[in-house]
């Protein structure tokens, strides 16, 4: 597979992606997209980047041989990457503080985003904090109510945080009042869309920011195995995490990859958001890709544990790695994340983000089938902080929360 | 030739601007809907926008947002819509536009679409987030069908775009008063008409104006200029207040003919 040509000019990945928006977003999008390509080529852009990337985020983030998650599994060797350890607590800072950068080359003084589980609002207020850009994050009340925690820390980094009661009041809904805000404020406002969704160019913007996870990887398991591993396993939501990793490998034809959605309570009970499992092709906030609706176009309501995974589209990137069979999709639910939770929390002293929890619950199915001598990744993309609250409802009994 | 565009030559040998008011399909229900659409003629409407109710309406302020969420309540969709307007064929001859999102379009199927369209005597198509790059397909099926295929073109729209926009534009031009949602405002921009002089430098297809006319005031300000007036959310929001009430389509009619007159300088 070539990794270069796409996307192609018309933001398309094979027939996904593009850029279904209102016209009046339409020259935001060409704007955008010339700044990113000249930002590209600016050296000066791109070590001015590499600095925040070393002395704020703390990057290279390390590569950590889980060695008693392993043991416990009794198949091949486990490796989380640790965005985890990255500032503000997940992978979603690589890209917006990537965004924040250009918004100021852009000569734009204030930044939007939506949040789900609230890591991508809380990395966009972090970066509007350091950049001394204003900041504005819509985020639906029930994920409000759910991250708790990440809506106070937003607050505290000087960001406005503007609940969103429509619709299901979740991840989708923040994107729509999001991209009504970016309408009405183009001309000033950047919009630093979260995810590897939307309107081209964003899914790839967003691809190019999160790919040096998989750049640190290959060096890292390099170092490490002087080889490359055989399996990488990340969780799918929007997507960027696992594109973040799988990117720079997908020309490494023997490396199985698999993105691991959101089961929710099973696919049966049609409360998931396990879009390859349940979804169909359609247009959702500006890309064509698998899309969880009804018979007539309507976007259905999705579920998960997780906030972070909790929405009705993915990617268009992975809707093409899907078809074209280059990547494996499956999904763990959110009985099967809860266990993967405590249990390498326990074992390993690491209290994963829920997102996450998703693939290490995906590695508990795959790695005991695998030799000893083999090599697994799992995307730790953020850490369960957050998640403490929302989770003890499930894990304790009643008297205990 | 196209029921709109035989309607815009008709008004403009009078020197009149049409007068095109939105409403969203199955608000309260396709039989009102049905019942303001011919009330709305009688008061002075040229053309009708039905919106197409969808979940995400991403384009929409509060007004027509709650208006969409009200009517998918009802269960209404894109089919129930288009076989309403062959019904209403019956009782009116008025050209129809549906005003839409593309992913209710791309689920009834692009084909099927334009067939049961055409069946219907649609007469034209707006999709408010194809921008004319996305709509290859879906405008050769609806021109081959002589379905007109209508394009938003906004103040941020460049002069490659107007033309872009220009050229894939049939029945007419819809030109977004506003950089912003649909919804009610208490001015219109002063640089609209300054915009409508270029975009009609460059194309003989008629150009209406909407997002944000709610008064008669400001009908009469944009029908001076502009070949139509598009007015939405004022007239949706009335809808939202009286809802199922026997007087609601003479109520919305009543107020539709004082922004009608006021667009055509008929009043005032």
């Amino acid at each position: 597979m070539q990794k270069t040509p796409y996307p192609d000019a018309r933001g398309r990945y094979g027939e996904f992606g593009g850029k279904f928006v209102p016209e009046t977003l339409m020259c935001a999008l060409d704007e955008l997209e010339r700044a990113y390509y000249e930002a590209k080529l600016d050296a000066e852009f791109q070590r001015t980047l590499r600095d925040y990337q070393v002395t704020y985020v703390g990057r290279p983030t390390p590569l950590y041989y889980a060695a008693r998650f392993s043991e416990h599994l009794g198949g091949a060797k486990v490796y989380f990457k640790r965005e985890d350890l990255a500032h503000t607590g997940a992978h979603k800072i690589n890209n917006a503080l990537g965004q924040a950068l250009l918004a100021k080359r852009m000569g734009k003084r204030r930044i939007i985003a939506e949040t789900g589980a609230g890591q991508h609002g809380v990395a966009t207020a972090t970066a509007a904090a350091l950049l001394g850009l204003d900041c504005d994050v819509y985020m639906g009340t029930e994920d409000m109510e759910r991250q708790r925690l990440n809506v106070f820390r937003m607050r505290l980094l000087g960001t406005r945080v503007v609940p969103v009661s429509s619709g299901s009041k979740t991840l989708k809904d923040s994107i729509n009042e999001a991209l009504r805000d970016w309408v009405t404020n183009v001309r000033d406002t950047h919009y630093c869309l979260g995810t590897v969704y939307g309107p081209h160019p964003f899914p790839l913007i967003c691809r190019d920011f999160q790919s040096i996870i998989g750049k640190e990887t290959r060096i890292q398991i390099t170092n490490a195995e002087g080889r490359l591993p055989d399996l990488m396993i990340a969780c799918v939501g929007g997507g960027s995490n696992s594109i973040g990793l799988f990117f720079d490998f997908l020309g490494d034809k023997e490396i199985r990859m698999i993105g691991v959605e959101a089961g929710g309570r099973g696919i049966e009970t049609g409360q998931h958001a396990a879009r390859f499992a349940g979804g169909r092709l359609g247009m959702l906030q500006g890309a064509f890709s698998y899309v969880l609706q009804d018979p007539h176009g309507q976007i259905l309501g999705t579920h998960s544990v997780s906030a972070g995974l909790d929405y009705a589209s993915v990617g268009p990137e992975h809707a093409w790695l899907h078809d074209s069979g280059r990547v494996e999709y499956t999904y763990a639910t959110d009985a099967e994340a809860l266990d993967a939770f405590q249990l390498i929390s326990r074992l390993e002293g690491i209290i994963p983000a829920l997102e996450s929890a998703h693939a290490v619950a995906h590695a508990c199915k795959v790695v005991p089938k695998m030799r000893r001598d083999q090599l697994v990744i799992v995307n730790m993309s953020g850490r369960g902080d957050k998640d403490v609250e929302q989770a003890a409802r499930f894990i304790l009994p009643e008297d205990q929360q | 030739m196209n029921r709109i565009t035989e309607r815009f030559k008709q008004l403009a040998t009078r020197r009149e601007p049409a007068f095109i008011p939105f409403i969203t399909a199955g608000d309260p229900s396709l039989d009102m809907t049905a019942r303001i659409v011919l009330e709305l003629e009688k008061a002075g409407a040229d053309v009708i926008e039905l919106g197409v109710p969808f979940s995400d309406p991403v384009a929409d302020g509060v007004v027509n947002q709650e208006a969409a969420q009200r009517a998918l309540k009802t269960g209404v969709t894109l089919h129930d819509i288009v076989a309403r307007v062959k019904l209403l064929r019956r009782q009116t001859q008025i050209p129809v536009v549906l005003f839409t999102y593309f992913n209710p379009v791309l689920a009834y199927g692009l084909e099927s679409f334009a067939r049961d369209a055409d069946d219907a005597a649609v007469d034209g198509v707006l999709c408010v987030d194809l921008p004319p790059e996305e709509a290859g397909e879906y405008k050769r099926l609806l021109d081959a069908r002589e379905i007109a295929t209508i394009f938003l073109a906004a103040p941020t729209s460049s002069p490659e775009r107007i033309n872009l926009i220009a050229a894939n534009s049939t029945g007419f031009l819809y030109y977004v008063s506003r950089t912003g949602v649909t919804g009610e405002r208490s001015d219109v921009e002063t640089s609209v008409e300054e915009m409508v002089a270029r975009i009609k430098a460059k194309t003989t297809t008629p150009v209406a104006v909407g997002f944000g006319i709610s008064t008669p005031e400001q009908a009469a300000e944009v029908g001076r200029y502009a070949d139509g007036v598009i007015v939405g959310s004022a007239i949706v929001r009335l809808i939202g207040q009286w809802g199922d009430s026997p007087d609601t389509p003479a109520r919305v009619a009543a107020f539709a003919k004082t922004l009608a007159d006021a667009a055509k300088g008929k009043s005032g």
